[in-house]
């Protein structure tokens, strides 16, 4: 089974994990102000790329805590794990 | 009248005592457990001295003392997030204490003593016993007397302690207890089988 390196607990099993989507997805500023187009977007839309993908993940099954996961898409190697609110590292696939 | 408390391992006491030839397994009941939130050094630090146990500073560890509740442990669960454990029945005093303690601070005091019930394992087959549905590495080169780790044991979410040498301490929801009760007795058939046919090799 796959090991995701946790940025608080170290390396654990992939069943521990629960899988958060796209990170550093900003909250628009004003909602009420968007079409129902933008906002479908905002919801519902999400990149797709092949290759480097920042992700959020949760380790529920331990620490539960929320951190950000670049895993390449084609490989499923994890190039980098970083904290909430950290930026985003380079990442070299 | 109120009735005695039930534990949630009582009708395991005889079935894990009889693993005893293998491993010694035995519930500890009713342990005052408290769930504390809070970021603030300082106001760890002051909870710290007035349990008289500093509270852990690295992720994944714990730590042990002794003070006005005796013998007392605070685990590390998640940055800011911390478990005072001690003896039964302490719970809303301790409450008290560390909510003295945390002063203005943001944080929070809550008593979690039902959600989870101790087992405590010991023997030299203990970390045999628990690879078989265990994936975190208990060597104690990677895991040495003072780890703390939240894994999943048998698919069961638990608080795993390492105490000693070859002892461990397993905090588990209540209402998985039995299962992972019936879990452990299973776990060690295969070391109970080779006991019955060569007596003292097992663990050699």
């Amino acid at each position: 089974m796959q090991l995701i390196p946790c940025p608080w607990c170290g390396p654990r099993e992939e069943a521990e994990f629960h899988y958060g989507g796209q990170a550093h997805v900003a909250y628009p500023e004003d909602p009420s102000a968007l079409t129902d187009e933008e906002w479908a977007r905002y919801l519902f839309f999400r990149d797709n790329p092949s290759g480097p993908f920042a992700e959020r993940w949760s380790h529920s099954a331990g620490c539960r805590r929320w951190f950000n996961a670049v895993r390449d898409t084609r490989t499923h190697d994890l190039l980098a794990v970083y904290r909430v609110g950290e930026p985003m590292p380079e990442v070299t696939p | 009248m109120t009735a005695d408390p039930t534990s949630p391992l009582h009708a395991w006491t005889d079935g894990l005592a009889a693993l005893a030839p293998v491993l010694a397994v035995a519930e500890r009941p009713f342990r005052s457990q408290l769930t504390v939130r809070v970021s603030d050094p300082e106001a760890i630090a002051a909870a710290g001295s007035a349990l008289g146990v500093p509270f852990p500073s690295t992720p994944c560890t714990f730590t042990t003392g002794s003070g006005p509740f005796g013998d007392v442990e605070v685990l590390w669960l998640g940055p800011g997030e911390f478990l005072v454990v001690a003896g039964p029945g302490l719970q809303i005093a301790i409450e008290e204490v560390v909510r003295d303690a945390l002063g203005t601070a943001r944080g929070s005091v809550v008593d979690t003593s039902a959600q989870r019930t101790t087992v405590v394992l010991e023997g030299p087959l203990v970390r045999d016993v628990l690879a078989h549905g265990c994936s975190v590495d208990l060597h104690p080169s990677s895991a040495p007397a003072g780890t703390c780790v939240q894994t999943l044991l048998a698919r069961t979410g638990i608080v795993l302690q390492v105490t000693g040498e070859d002892a461990f301490t397993v905090l588990v929801r209540s209402s998985f207890a039995g299962y992972l009760a019936a879990w452990i007795c299973d776990a060690c058939v295969e070391y109970l089988a080779a006991e019955v046919t060569a007596p003292g090799t097992v663990g050699a």
